[in-house]
């Protein structure tokens, strides 16, 4: 962070996801209409009335493509939840449209809201009184631990790899340039031309458009890693989804379109996309046929990425345990024992045998424990492990790493700008070091003595 | 032995202990803003002394003693009489980076300072030693020298420099020593202790110096000075300029493999490696066997000697710092091309001494733990005569001001280097010896040589630093820029055969149509004075400084507008105050880490707490809004 990012231009995604055909993504700040507008076809919105709604499309700026249908709510400081000039785009539901919509926003320099700040931003701007500022406080803290570890979590190993590459590369270009200025006749190091330091923007501009590209094909953002919840009946499927359901109301969504029968869900689980397959068959309350559970599991198994096998430590293994222990075998799968709190009567000797290495963790959905257990071991089994969705890699996911390349891009579009310009070395760079930024905040990686760090050590230099 | 008998001295407004770069400017600011002044030092013959090279200027710090310029005070002038070369570094890169160097005659430096203060009415130069300060109630008062004089003040600067417990080590030799065999100050750091301040050790060092009589220069680079004129000051007429064939040159050699085989040989003697040197030394000017050692697969180093004045024969050998043994010192220097038979007139040596950590200090430079207590240079752990003079001023200042009762002089990080040295320096404390560099500055296309006037010379006449005739002739310039910009976005370039001639030369596109005279002076060939050639001279004729001025604010519009967009929004952050008296225990939420640097720096506004390594921006949103909430509670 630096101390400006307090005037940024902020957008999320405000309305509680997943019920009703309306998503909102709220945009606020200065800059509102210089990010909306480039995506926006229908009126110009610079120059509508105050609090008006107004019909359009959005655009992808780039293919000219449409991307939804929306109505945009035009609203200027000061009567507005912030007192900041704020656009809302309201557009068809679904996580698909949302999410692009959102990632188009921040691609055209609105930053990610953290959490909680619209209503902080809102309580600065004075609009809320003192009684709502412990509240304001609460919810900073509240949502900051886990945002944080989400936001890490997020981070897929390769891709920050990727990156801290990159970062060096550029960082071992900046300190060239530093060092030819402030030891102008220093004579061992090469001189930072601005024709070798295109070469590196082009360089650095072709590794992040094809992270980029990889970002529209990702689809597990929008898709999600298809998961099955399986078990016989009442051993706790039905409760293990609501927790996971609970746990994250946030990102919990419908698809349209799904028919009624094979319903799936959405559900982020410690920055995990999941796509629950067939919870309809799981809420099935009246589902007490053995045999529908049983033809439904295989099925679910069939396409599923991750198999969550729920089986109840209060009674002995079944033969229907058995088989779905046996069916799952070859599959990613995480074995939740429920009903801890009840008095151990299953074999555990005979279900480590048949378990092999799978992770095996002791829930009781009941007393609502083992579940943040349950959310660390999925997380730990897509981040470390590299569980794969059906779709292929999952290289950039996460829409603030998008809106944050997309700028970092940008930058080195405004390095090329710079030297076709004619512009020195030492001007080019600002918007290399702003590139080098960007690139960080993906990372977290902000040490603000890194480029004093990289030329001693670099350089031997001393007048 | 027989007690020293305390007497009571003069009451003095401010009192200065230290006459080097740090403490001459102090005691010339507060004097000037009218307060009666006592400068206190060890020796007078080492007033302003430059015991290590003799230059001023360079990347960064060149732009700082231009802003002392600007603020009133005295690095620039005095230079300006005393140069014996002068060259601009950088030309070839942009304006934000140009800088402006000098070498130094070092000892009519320090004479032509001494006179100066001298003559400065409200201020006494006074050989002592301070070894303690009258402290009551977390009140500085006064200090109490050796011969047991006891000085009143309303505000007291520190400026001690390397004299504080100073230790000079070369080989096995070690011995207590100020800066070149000066008498150290032994008791005044030791005593700061007491009254709260946490110290620690730095290293720095010289190199060895050679009869110039004694080196071949026809085996070495020569380096001249520059023919175009340049000053510091910008009082300074270009008619002053030396002429090149008045000026002295730099000469150029390198160390070789025999050297570094030396070197290498005799590492068991050599102080930093045997462990004898606890202080921690600057990574950006390392002693030679240090360079050896961190980069041992360079076969050469470069070597500037450098005159140390005109009426000495004695040249310092830049980039030979060292602490090894003289005997091996002599070694060294007979390896290298051009010296080997030089004469070695001091050895090189590596000198520890104390600093107050400088996290302890507010923006003004004054202590936290002790009020009307000012500390500046060395003291706070920098390095460089530039970025003493630049806290000297500034201590000065803040320190008159107190005297006067007058409130504070703060500068931003925008509006200088000094602003983003000291800024650093309290905020981020220091684990070497500091030293500005460009790179320190994230507004670096503003902090430009050209502009320090423009930027501080506002402050430094409301401060009284400024005479009056000083300040109409900066009116005028600034005027004479603002019209001649406003002029060139109305005056049109038409094609025609001479511009497109002109154009076509410097290989870009001819003209098809008129266009803005600024917009035809950002092409990158096209200078200010080319741009007369094509449309109507002004009025009056600009000089050669006013001219720069309007061709880099016209040439780089785009990237200086970016700059202060962000200046502006700084500029919202740091109108966040954060109460001094605030209470971080009472804040929930905050991490751990937070928690503690806040409580360790105290930061005076929100801007200065988001720069703290480990305060998040979750930490700053939860005390953005726990401050407003106490301003509202206070309301009602």
């Amino acid at each position: 962070m630096t101390a400006t990012s307090e005037f940024d231009t902020i957008a999320a995604v405000a309305t509680p996801p997943g019920e009703g055909g309306i998503s909102i993504i709220r945009v606020s700040g200065d800059d509102v209409f210089d990010v909306v507008e480039p995506l926006f076809k229908g009126k110009n919105l610079k120059n509508v009335k105050t609090h008006t709604i107004n019909y359009g499309h959005i655009i992808d700026p780039e293919t000219q493509s449409e991307v939804d249908e929306v109505m945009v709510s035009v609203m200027r400081a000061p009567k507005t939840y912030t007192r900041e000039d704020v656009l809302e785009i309201n557009c068809h539901g679904g996580l698909m449209a949302t999410n692009e919509i959102l990632q188009l926003v921040l691609s055209n320099g609105a930053r990610l809201a953290e959490p909680g700040e619209f209503t902080k931003r809102a309580f600065l701007n004075g609009r809320i009184d003192l009684s709502q500022a412990e509240a304001v406080m609460d919810l900073i803290r509240a949502k900051t631990d886990k945002s944080m570890k989400v936001a890490l979590n997020q981070l897929d190993g390769s891709l920050s790899r990727l990156i801290k590459n990159l970062r060096q590369d550029i960082l071992e270009v900046l300190a060239q340039v530093e060092v030819n200025i402030d030891y102008p006749e220093y004579d061992d190091v090469e001189t930072m031309t601005t024709k070798l330091l295109l070469e590196k923007a082009q360089e650095v501009k072709a590794s992040i458009q094809q992270l980029l590209k990889t970002a529209k094909q990702g689809k597990v953002l929008r898709e999600g890693l298809a998961t099955a919840i399986v078990g016989r009946p009442n051993v706790g499927k039905s409760s293990l989804l609501n927790q996971l359901l609970n746990e994250d109301k946030a990102i919990v969504t419908d698809v349209a379109g799904t028919t009624r029968d094979v319903i799936e869900e959405y559900v982020n689980v410690a920055g995990v996309p999941l796509k629950l397959i067939d919870t309809a068959g799981i809420r099935k309350t009246d589902d007490t046929v053995e045999k529908i559970g049983v033809e439904r599991s295989r099925k679910a198994i069939g396409a599923a990425d991750l198999v969550l096998l729920v089986l109840d430590t209060s009674e002995p293994l079944t033969d229907g345990d058995r088989q779905l222990l046996a069916d799952t075998a070859d599959e990613k799968r995480i074995i939740i024992l429920n009903k801890t709190d009840l008095p151990l009567k299953l074999d555990m000797t005979e279900l480590q045998h048949l378990a092999g290495d799978t992770k095996l963790i002791k829930t009781s959905m009941l007393q609502n424990q083992g579940v943040s257990e349950l959310q660390e071991e999925i997380a730990h089994l897509f981040f470390d492990e590299g569980i794969e969705s059906g779709q292929g890699n999952v290289m950039v996911t996460n829409a603030r790493h998008i809106g944050l390349l997309h700028q970092a891009s940008k930058a080195l579009d405004d390095v090329m700008t710079g030297i076709a310009a004619g512009m020195p070395v030492d001007l080019v760079q600002i918007d290399m070091t702003r590139c080098w930024n960007y690139l960080g905040e993906i990372t977290g990686d902000s040490y603000q003595d890194e480029l004093l760090d990289q030329l001693f050590s670099q350089f031997c230099v001393g007048k | 032995m027989p007690e020293i008998q305390p007497y009571q001295g003069k009451d003095y407004d401010v009192i200065v202990v230290g006459a080097g770069h740090a403490g001459v400017e102090a005691a010339l600011a507060a004097a000037r803003m009218g307060n009666k002044t006592l400068l206190m030092t060890i020796n007078l013959d080492m007033v302003a002394f430059m015991p290590c090279n003799p230059s001023v200027g360079g990347p960064a710090k060149g732009i700082v003693v231009r802003e002392i310029d600007a603020l009133g005070g005295e690095m620039g002038r005095n230079i300006d009489k005393t140069y014996v070369q002068m060259r601009m570094l950088n030309t070839g890169k942009g304006p934000a980076v140009r800088a402006l160097r000098a070498q130094a005659d070092k000892h009519a430096y320090h004479a032509e300072m001494k006179h100066t203060l001298e003559k400065e009415p409200n201020l006494t130069l006074r050989q002592g030693i301070v070894d303690d300060l009258i402290v009551e109630d977390g009140v500085c008062e006064g200090v109490i020298t050796n011969t047991g004089a006891r000085y009143s003040a309303k505000a007291v600067v520190i400026a001690a420099g390397t004299a504080a417990r100073g230790k000079i080590i070369i080989g096995e030799l070690m011995y207590s020593s100020g800066p070149n065999n000066s008498q150290p100050a032994m008791k005044l750091t030791k005593n700061l202790e007491k009254y709260g301040l946490e110290l620690k050790r730095f290293k720095t060092g010289t190199p060895p110096r050679v009869d110039g009589n004694t080196i071949k220069y026809d085996e070495t680079e020569e380096q001249p000075g520059d023919v175009e004129p340049n000053h510091f000051s910008y009082e300074t007429p270009d008619e002053n300029y030396l002429a090149l064939k008045n000026q002295l040159s730099c000469w150029l050699t390198y160390t070789n493999e025999t050297t570094h085989k030396i070197i290498r040989d005799n590492l068991d003697r050599a102080p930093m490696f045997t462990g004898v040197i606890e202080g921690v030394g600057p990574r950006y000017c390392p002693s030679i066997e240090d360079k050896i050692v961190r980069f041992a697969d360079k076969s050469r180093h470069q070597l500037f000697l450098e005159p140390e004045g005109r009426n000495t024969d004695e040249w310092y050998v830049q980039g030979l710092s060292t602490s090894m043994p003289e005997e091996v010192q002599q070694k060294i220097l007979h390896s290298i091309k051009g010296l080997e038979h030089a004469e070695m007139m001091r050895p090189g040596y590596a000198i520890e001494y104390d600093v107050v950590s400088p996290y302890q200090l507010r923006p003004t430079l004054e202590t936290k733990q002790v009020k009307n207590l000012f500390t500046a240079g060395q003291t706070n752990g920098t390095s460089g005569y530039e970025e003493a003079a630049g806290q000297g001023i500034m201590a000065g200042i803040n320190a008159g001001l107190r005297a006067l009762n007058k409130g504070e002089f703060i500068m931003k990080r925008s509006e200088g280097y000094i602003g983003v040295m000291i800024d650093d320096l309290v905020t981020k404390g220091t684990n070497e010896p500091y030293r500005l560099l460009t790179s320190r500055a994230e507004y670096r296309l503003i902090l430009r040589h050209d502009n320090a006037d423009l930027r501080l010379t506002d402050k430094g006449y409301e401060l009284g630093l400024i005479s009056q005739e000083r300040y109409d002739a900066f009116n005028k310039k600034r005027q004479i820029i603002e019209d001649e910009i406003a002029r060139l976005n109305t005056v049109r370039v038409k094609p025609s055969d001479t511009v497109n001639a002109y154009v076509q030369s410097h290989n870009e596109k001819p003209l098809k149509d008129g266009v803005l005279a600024t917009d035809f002076l950002r092409r990158p060939q096209v200078t200010y004075k080319d741009l007369l050639q094509f449309i109507p001279a002004p009025d009056e004729p600009l000089d050669r400084r006013e001219m720069e001025e309007v061709e880099v604010q016209i040439k780089y519009a785009g990237y200086i507008k970016k700059a202060e967009d962000n200046v502006a929004k700084m500029k919202k952050m740091e109108a966040k105050k954060i109460p001094n008296n605030i209470d971080y225990d009472a804040i929930d939420g905050l991490a751990t880490e937070a928690h503690q640097k806040l409580n360790k720096i105290r930061p005076e506004t929100v801007a200065q707490a988001t720069r703290i390594s480990g305060v998040n921006p979750a930490d700053i949103a939860i005390l953005d809004v726990y401050i407003e909430q106490g301003k509202i509670a206070k309301v009602k």
